[in-house]
């Protein structure tokens, strides 16, 4: 590691040049894209540099400017309070029912940052290092510096809130290290970082809703974008209670909307997690870059049967002592796990990956358990033609440490296993599989979080910008405070130092055609009479993907998942079956449009992973690997953002590349040998 | 298993609500308790029948929404959610009462959702540490004791559900009152505005509607979170203090 030229001038990379063209066909070549605002000159100063260079908001001026941020996450709720502390006029969206509900509160194990607390080597340039490797050399590498440089910050706002980090016994915080690393840098609180984190941020927001900075609409669902001369000044949101479709103007638009992984039906997202105001925003000219980024993670409850709703994360710490296997025979799969003689089973992961063993990397541990499955010898209930299920046992853990101190360790995890299966997890081995949990991909933005879109914003995991490929562990919850506190109040104030914008009214005509295209919408799900709920389409839409776009994608299932979600939509528009009515609480009118969203986006992350035929991160092409079976990158050829924009109804989406040139880092291949 | 389910539907909230009879077949006991839920309303959907709206999300029992009276008792028979109640606590041929929150300040929306409003004006009034964004100090400038900071985290593990307030015969929200003035008063954060604080909030908590504490232990005893009563304890105490100091 290390700076490569410290003026930050020398890229170690050029330009890829795509040799394949799988999606050919599927797609319409298009421009070149370039960061138009992208920071120059030595790392370490780019971003102190810009915030000095963005132009400054008078105070009295500030309360003449009117923003809408969207979504009450980490992302959003911190955007809120902090635009509200700074004097404008905010209104903060949110679907639920209260912004403390956003789904970051349910991210269990930590919050990252560079304070080097524990004086093990850690700095900013160590977090950044370990962020961009950890993406797989396929993220922005001045977003991520400015991610490693604001962390600290996020840490002393955080407890100055009164979030109630884990400390030490003298009363300073304590610190974990987590997956991938070797410093301690893991900000925690027990096993829910999240839900604290969170709290925080919907206090300072509650507190700017009682200053009358933030006007906060709770059950509100936005439901377009309104775009006026090729600038954001606005959403329709309808109300979820009323059913009344509403027109909210402003000077400029935040999306801080969370992520898409419910286009798989199952994942850890809350149920009521969905792309709609992203996809809303896509289809106005938003780019959506590199969608089929999704990031699997090896260690949740597996599915008991069709009627699942919902997978639930064990926190993959589990793996520092549980020991993972299945039958080496089919037929043992249905018998209980400890009639199976030591000499029967095979332990997959020590097996195929001595050195690393069970603490191979996420993606690596999620496929293998995938592929076991397929070969049948998956265990716990059929579901499907298989049965999805790994054991994750802790016989020898419990020997060796004894069943309390196993239980000092894992106590809540155990008892949340048994809660949900009803198996008692210190008698017989749990059983795990992954599950989609977190997705990298989501609007292109700029250094300055803005879209392809003047005036729309785009924070935290709704955006693309700092994963790369791949996320490491406690980096989602540190990427959407730093998004929300630090940069976007910091970048805004550019786009707003042109304001007064011209004066725009509801009955201006981008205004009236966004408010008829929602009803219209609207009207047509409840009119077309069919025979099957929303929810169903929903399910089939998650088997194509977790089949064909999942763990592993290839040519072949590609192209034919793109066939299955095309017949699908068709489908939808003709046989779809909502009752109620358009003017009142409708759970099943909501979903209705959430879905059909999800399998717009599904068909597009279809046609991204067919282009990419390059294994990364968690994107694992099967034409793709290394004589071991390994994901092999292609830097060559695949060292671009792929931001996509919207061809139209029935069009062709049409590829922007964006080249990916390190100056402070060099790409190598990822090893974990 | 089969089940008969008596349910509250109401259209709206000035709409009269009545309890309907479901039957529901083949449920299985791996079920989560909103899974067998989303059956009824696909069956429900399918006779031609509006589905019950009932509020729900995270379904992992950690964000709050999700709620229900069953068979009398808030998130039914065991100490969790009602997202991770799962049917094995139920039997085959079981009739289960399914209301919304019980509370006058938390009125009917639509079946079994009701309004938490007052919850976030419970927290406008007062449940924050003002600390503008970029005006923090070095997170380890001050420390905290680690015994106060493990009492603030556990009791700012409350979700914000309602489950005390439906289960109080008061309709009281106490505890999660107490909780939040619990969570910041042990820190040395929230000092500053610790005695304004609790004062403001219980203010609200009246306006709101919500009914007074009688220690009858009902809202800890049905708190999924496992919140203690003592920081009910806790509230009275920092209100007599702040009274006495007259503010």
């Amino acid at each position: 590691m290390g700076t490569i030229d410290p003026s930050g001038m020398t890229a170690t990379n050029g330009p890829s040049v795509q040799q394949s063209d799988d999606a050919h066909g599927y797609y319409t070549p298009g421009e070149p894209l370039v960061d138009p605002v992208a920071p120059t000159g030595p790392i370490s100063q780019r971003w102190t540099t810009r915030k000095f260079d963005n132009r400054l908001v008078n105070p009295a001026n500030r309360r003449k400017m009117s923003v809408i941020i969207v979504g009450t996450g980490l992302a959003g709720g911190a955007a809120a309070a902090t635009m509200g502390e700074a004097g404008y006029q905010v209104k903060s969206f949110c679907y639920q029912d209260s912004p403390r509900r956003a789904h970051s509160i349910a991210a269990q194990g930590g919050i990252n940052a560079a304070k080097n607390y524990k004086e093990d080597g850690d700095s900013v340039h160590r977090l950044f290092y370990d962020t961009v490797k950890g993406g797989d050399y396929r993220s922005r590498e001045s977003n991520v510096y400015r991610l490693a440089e604001v962390s600290a910050n996020i840490i002393d706002q955080c407890v100055a809130q009164g979030v109630p980090f884990a400390r030490e016994y003298g009363g300073l915080l304590d610190n974990r290290s987590f997956g991938g690393v070797q410093v301690s840098r893991t900000f925690y609180a027990r096993g829910q970082t999240g839900q604290q984190l969170l709290i925080g941020a919907y206090q300072a927001l509650e507190r700017q809703v009682a200053a009358g900075t933030v006007e906060m609409f709770t059950r509100h669902e936005m439901l377009e974008v309104i775009v006026v001369d090729g600038t954001a000044r606005g959403i329709i949101a309808r109300d979820l209670v009323t059913g009344e479709i509403e027109t909210h103007l402003a000077d400029v638009v935040v999306l801080a909307t969370g992520g898409y992984g419910n286009v798989f039906y199952l994942s850890t997202n809350a149920m009521g997690s969905n792309v709609t105001a992203a996809w809303r925003a896509h289809r106005k000219g938003a780019y959506m870059a590199n969608p089929c980024y999704t990031q699997i993670h090896p260690t949740c409850i597996p599915v008991s049967g069709e009627h699942q709703s919902k997978l639930t994360l064990m926190s993959e710490s589990l793996r520092n002592d549980g020991r993972i296997w299945v039958p080496k025979k089919k037929e043992d799969c249905q018998k209980d796990p400890r009639d199976i003689p030591e000499e029967d089973r095979d332990y997959y992961l020590e097996r195929i990956y001595p050195s690393f063993g069970n603490l191979v990397p996420r993606d690596i541990a999620s496929r293998q358990a995938k592929n076991m499955c397929d070969e049948g010898r998956g265990v716990g209930p059929m579901v499907g033609d298989f049965r999805r299920g790994v054991y994750l046992d802790f016989s020898d853990a419990i020997a060796r440490l004894g069943k309390d101190g196993i239980e000092e360790k894992y106590d809540n995890l155990f008892d949340m296993y048994a809660r949900i299966t009803g198996e008692n997890p210190y008698e017989t081995p749990m059983r795990i599989y992954p599950a989609v949990h977190y997705v990298m991909g989501g609007l292109w933005v700029d250094y300055h979080l803005q879209s392809s879109i003047p005036g729309l914003f785009v924070t935290g995991e709704a955006n693309f910008s700092d994963h790369g490929a791949n996320r490491l562990g406690a980096s989602a919850l540190m990427q959407g405070l730093a998004d929300g506190y630090f940069v976007l109040p910091n970048t805004i104030r550019e786009y707003l130092a042109d304001a007064p914008f011209s004066k725009i009214d509801e009955s201006h005509p981008a205004v009236v055609e966004a408010q008829q295209d929602v009803q219209q919408r609207i009207d047509r799900f409840l009119s077309i009479n069919g025979t099957r709920s929303a929810d169903s389409y929903h399910k089939e839409l998650g088997h194509i993907m977790w089949e064909y776009c999942g763990m592993e994608r290839s040519e072949d299932g590609l192209r034919k998942a793109i066939d299955m979600i095309r017949e699908l939509k068709a489908d939808f528009w003709t046989n779809l079956k909502v009752l109620g009515t358009a003017d009142s609480l409708n759970q099943s009118l909501e979903k209705a449009g959430r879905v059909i969203d999800f399998i717009e986006l599904g068909e597009l992350m279809c046609i991204d992973a067919l282009n990419r035929r390059e294994s990364c991160g968690g994107h694992f092409r099967a034409e793709s690997q290394t004589e071991d079976g390994e994901a092999l990158r292609h830097d060559d050829e695949f060292a671009y953002v792929a931001a996509w924009e919207f061809g139209g109804e029935g069009g062709q989406p049409v590829l922007h590349k964006e080249d990916l040139i390190y100056t402070a880092i060099e790409m190598k291949q990822r090893s974990y040998k | 298993m089969n089940l008969t389910l008596n349910i509250w539907r109401q259209p709206n909230a000035d709409a009269p609500g009545a309890m309907h009879a479901y039957a529901v077949e083949g449920i299985s006991e791996d079920m989560s308790f909103l899974e067998m839920l989303d059956v009824l309303n696909e069956q429900l959907n399918a006779q031609g029948e509006e589905p019950i709206a009932f509020d729900h999300d995270c379904r992992e029992g950690i964000c709050g929404t999700c709620s229900l009276m069953i068979n009398g008792q808030a998130h039914g028979p065991e100490v969790t959610t009602t997202c991770q109640l799962h049917m094995r606590s139920f039997t085959d041929g079981d009739s289960i009462t399914i209301e919304p929150w019980r509370a006058g300040a938390f009125p009917v929306v639509k079946d079994l959702v009701v309004d938490r409003g007052a919850f976030d004006r419970i927290i406008q009034s007062g449940g924050y540490i003002s600390a503008n964004t970029g005006s923090a100090p070095e997170a380890n400038s001050v420390p905290a004791p680690r015994d106060k900071a493990m009492r603030a985290f556990n009791v700012a593990t409350c979700i914000g559900c309602g489950a005390c307030v439906a289960a109080c015969p008061n309709g009281s929200a106490s505890l999660f009152m107490g909780a939040k003035i619990t969570h910041l008063g042990e820190l040395p954060q929230g000092q500053p505005e610790r005695y304004t604080r609790v004062v403001d909030m219980v203010a609200q908590h009246d306006h709101e509607g919500f009914g007074g504490c009688t220690n009858i232990g009902e809202c800890a005893s049905a708190c999924p979170k496992e919140i203690p009563l003592d920081v009910i304890s806790q509230l009275n105490k920092d209100l007599r203090t702040a009274l006495k100091q007259g503010k």
